[in-house]
C-alpha cells in the first residue's frame, strides 16, 4: 500500500507551482432522516457524501461524474457553501471557507456561481431577461436597479450568444438552449472565477447541447474560469474536462486526468460505467462488451462497512466487505480507492 | 404543401403500416402541426428506431399508433393499419382488441406509469385478466412468470411489492413485464431508458434485445439518443419538425447519412471513443410548427440549402439502394 494519504496526494494532482483554486478535504455530508432504536434514541442519517477529497487548479475543469444518488450535486453545492458540511474542510483561493458566515459569505459568493440543470425551472417566469441577469449585480450593490445595468446586461447576453433585442422579454419566449444561455449570463454577471455547472446540458437536445458546451469552453478560455462540471453523461464530460472524479454512493472511487480515465480506468466501477455508455456507431457498438453489473446500490442510510461498491463488484474480495479502501495514487496523478488494484 | 411520395407496399402486408399520417393540435396559439405526412412500415420481428429532438413529432406519432391522442390533438389525415386493419377509421373495435394485447407500449417515466396504490402483481394480473380471460390464480402465476422473464430476482416475493419499494430500473422491468403480458407482436418503447442511469440503461436495452430475439417481437424504439439506436436497431427513421426526413438501415445511416440533419445530429453527438477539440453544433433552432415554412423545415440551419429548399418541401424519395430521404441535396453531405 502506498504511503500517501488522500490529502497529500490531492495536492500533488494539481498543476505544479500555483496553489489550487478549490480544495476539498475529507468532506462528509449527512442528512438526518429519522430516528430508530430505544425511544428513538438513535438518529438515522443518509451519508450523501463520505470523506471526499479533491482539488481544482485555476483554469481547470474537473468533471464530477456519478449516477443518481451518488452525491455529486450535494458535493457541488457544499463547495459553494450552499449546504453545510458535516465534516471536512473547504478552501477557496487558499482561504478556509468552511465556517465563513454572513457578510463575508455573501462577498465570497461573488467569486463562485452556479449554473443549474433545468433551464425551465431555474428562471423566474415573472422577471424579464434584463431583471434576471441584473439581479446578482443589484444584490451585490454593483448596480442601483435593472435599468442602470442595461448596458452591462446587453454585453453579457451578446457574449452568451443571445440577440440584444431579447433583453426585455420573459423566459417563456425562449427555447431550452436560449434559457440556458440566460442562466450562464446570470452566473457570469459578477465576474466569478469559479463556476459549478450542475448538469448544465442534460435537459437539452443533442444539437443544442453542443452549442452550450462550446460556449462554456469559449468562456473559460476568455475569462480564465475554473469549472466543476457535474454530469452523468460520460461522453460530454470527456469533451469538456481536464480531469475526472468518479463518485459512487457518496464515495470518491477514482480521480485522474481525463485521458487516463477513458483509456486506462482502474476502478471496477469506472470500467463498468464506461462499458455501459453506448457509442453512436453500430459497427463499434455491436462489437463492444458490456460488463454486467448485478445487485443494487447500497442504502445510503447507515451504509454497511467496507467498499460501497462491494455488493455489485465483479472482483470483490472478502476484505472489501470489512474495510474501506483508501484513495491512493496508483499511477502519476491517478488516484483510486480499490483493494483489487 | 407537397405531399410526400406515397410508398409502394411490399408484397406481404406489413405488421404495421403508417401512411401519410397528419396530427394537429388545436391550441389557443393556433394549430400546431405536430406530425406532417409521415409514412413508414414495420415488419414482423424488426427493430425500428425513431430518432428526433424534442418537438420533432416522434412521441405524438407513437401515441397515435395506440389511439392515445386526445383533444386538443386530432388525426387530420392518413391512416395507421395494423395487419391491414385501420386503427384510425372506424377504430373503436379494432383498437380495443389490439391495444395492450397485440401492440403494447412502455413509456419514459417508470416512476409515474405505475399506480402507487396497488402491488405490481395486481397491476400485471389486471392486464392478463382483461385481455386473456385468465382467472385470478392463473393471472397471478403469469405475473410471477413474467417478472422472472424480465430478469427480476425472487419474483414470487417481488410480485407482492408496491412500486415505491423498487428502484427505477426495477420499475421499468415491471412495465416491460406488463407490456409482455399478452404476448404482443409489437412493442412501442417511448424513450424507455431516458430517466435511468447509464448502467441500468444498458441492462434494460439488453433485456429488450434479448426478449425480441426470444419472442420474435417487433420493436419501435423512440429515442433522442443515437447511441441507444446504434446498439439495438435494424432500421432507423429520423424525424424533424413533424416530417420523416430519412429512413435506412442503422449501418447506412451511421456510416453515410443522406440528410444534412442526420449528418449534423451525428456530428454533434460527442463520442466516448473519440476526442475532438470542438463539438460540431447545428446553429439555430427548429421552426414553429404553428406556422411551418413552405419549404424544407431544416433550410435555415442547413449549410447545403439552395433556393429550391425554401420554395418546396422535398418528398421522401426512394433511392436505388432502397434508402429513403427527403432532401433536394440528399447524399451530398459526404460526397461533396
Amino acid at each position: 500500500m502506498a504511503e500517501l494519504t488522500p490529502s497529500s496526494s490531492a495536492v500533488s494532482t494539481t498543476t505544479a507551482g500555483a496553489p489550487p483554486l478549490v480544495e476539498v478535504e475529507h468532506l462528509s455530508i449527512r442528512f438526518p432522516v429519522g430516528r430508530s432504536g430505544f425511544w428513538g434514541g438513535t438518529v438515522r442519517e443518509v451519508h450523501a457524501v463520505d470523506d471526499v477529497t479533491f482539488s481544482i487548479a485555476r483554469g481547470e475543469t474537473l468533471g464530477l461524474v456519478g449516477e443518481s444518488g451518488s452525491g455529486k450535486t450535494t458535493a457541488g453545492r457544499a463547495v459553494l457553501r450552499r449546504i453545510d458540511p458535516s465534516a471536512g474542510r473547504i478552501r477557496f483561493d487558499g482561504i478556509d471557507i468552511t465556517d465563513t458566515k454572513g457578510k463575508q459569505l455573501r462577498n465570497l459568493r461573488r467569486h463562485m456561481q452556479l449554473v443549474f440543470q433545468d433551464p425551465y425551472a431555474s428562471l423566474n417566469p415573472r422577471m424579464t431577461v434584463l431583471e434576471l441577469v441584473a439581479e446578482p449585480l443589484i444584490v451585490h450593490g454593483l448596480a442601483k436597479d435593472a435599468e442602470a445595468a442595461r448596458p452591462e446586461v446587453e454585453a453579457l447576453l451578446a457574449r452568451c450568444g443571445l440577440p440584444v433585442d431579447t433583453v426585455d422579454r420573459y423566459p417563456h419566449a425562449f427555447s431550452g438552449g436560449q434559457r440556458q444561455r440566460i442562466g450562464i449570463a446570470r452566473a457570469l454577471a459578477l465576474k466569478p472565477s469559479f463556476i459549478v455547472a450542475d448538469e448544465p446540458v442534460s435537459a437539452l437536445d443533442v444539437s443544442v447541447r453542443a452549442q452550450v458546451v462550446n460556449l462554456l469552453q469559449d468562456l473559460q478560455d476568455e475569462f480564465g474560469l475554473t469549472y466543476l462540471f457535474i454530469a452523468h453523461d460520460l461522453s460530454v464530460v470527456r469533451h469538456i474536462s481536464h480531469r475526472i472524479a468518479i463518485l459512487y454512493s457518496g464515495k470518491l472511487v477514482e480521480i485522474a486526468p481525463t485521458d487516463r480515465v477513458y483509456d486506462n480506468p482502474l476502478h471496477p466501477y469506472t470500467t463498468a460505467l464506461l462499458s455501459s455508455v453506448p457509442v453512436p456507431d453500430p459497427q463499434v457498438q455491436k462489437g463492444r462488451r458490456r460488463i454486467a453489473l448485478t445487485g443494487e446500490v447500497p442504502n445510503p442510510v447507515d451504509p454497511p462497512p467496507g467498499c460501497r461498491f462491494a455488493s455489485r463488484c465483479p472482483e470483490v474480495h472478502d476484505r472489501c466487505r470489512q474495510e474501506t479502501p483508501p484513495l491512493e495514487e496508483k499511477a502519476p496523478n491517478h488516484l483510486v480507492a480499490c483493494f483489487a488494484r | 404543401m407537397t405531399p410526400s411520395t406515397v410508398l409502394t407496399n411490399p408484397p406481404v402486408t406489413p405488421l404495421l403500416d403508417v401512411s401519410e399520417l397528419y396530427v394537429d393540435f388545436f391550441t389557443r396559439r393556433g394549430v400546431v402541426q405536430a406530425v406532417r405526412g409521415v409514412s413508414f412500415s414495420i415488419e414482423r420481428g424488426e427493430t425500428l428506431g425513431v430518432v428526433g429532438e424534442s418537438g420533432s413529432g416522434k412521441s405524438v406519432m407513437a401515441q397515435t399508433l395506440l389511439g392515445l391522442i386526445e383533444l386538443p390533438g386530432r388525426i387530420t389525415g392518413g391512416d395507421v393499419r395494423w395487419k391491414g386493419e385501420s386503427l384510425v377509421h372506424d377504430a373503436g373495435s379494432t383498437l380495443g382488441r389490439v391495444r395492450g394485447k397485440e401492440i403494447a407500449m412502455i413509456f419514459q417515466d417508470p416512476m409515474t406509469s405505475l399506480n402507487p396504490l396497488f402491488t405490481v402483481g395486481t397491476q400485471i394480473s389486471e392486464v392478463c385478466r382483461r385481455h386473456t380471460g385468465a382467472n385470478k390464480r392463473q393471472a397471478h402465476e403469469r405475473a410471477v412468470e413474467l417478472l422472472d422473464l424480465v430478469g427480476i430476482a425472487n419474483p414470487a416475493q417481488r410480485v407482492k411489492q408496491y412500486p415505491h419499494e423498487m428502484s427505477g430500473g426495477m420499475r421499468q422491468r415491471v412495465l416491460i413485464a406488463m407490456a409482455l403480458a399478452c404476448d404482443p407482436e409489437l412493442l412501442v418503447a417511448d424513450e424507455p431508458t431516458t430517466a435511468l442511469d447509464v448502467t441500468i440503461q444498458a441492462q434494460i436495452l439488453e433485456l429488450i434485445g434479448e426478449l425480441q430475439e426470444r419472442l420474435g417481437l417487433a420493436v419501435m424504439l423512440i429515442t433522442h439518443d443515437l447511441g441507444v439506436v446504434a446498439g439495438l436497431c435494424d432500421r432507423v427513421a429520423v424525424m424533424y419538425s413533424g416530417k420523416l426526413v430519412e429512413l435506412a438501415t442503422a449501418e447506412e445511416v451511421f456510416a453515410d447519412p443522406a440528410h444534412p440533419y442526420t449528418a449534423g445530429l451525428l456530428a454533434s453527438t460527442p463520442r466516448l471513443d473519440k476526442v475532438e477539440s470542438r463539438l460540431v453544433s447545428i446553429e439555430g433552432s427548429p421552426p414553429d410548427l404553428v406556422d411551418p415554412p413552405v419549404g424544407c423545415p431544416f433550410t435555415d440551419r442547413c449549410h447545403l440549402a439552395v433556393d429550391q429548399c425554401r420554395e418546396a418541401m422535398p418528398g421522401l424519395k426512394i433511392y436505388e439502394s432502397g434508402r429513403r430521404a427527403a432532401c433536394w441535396r440528399a447524399f451530398e453531405v459526404n460526397h461533396g
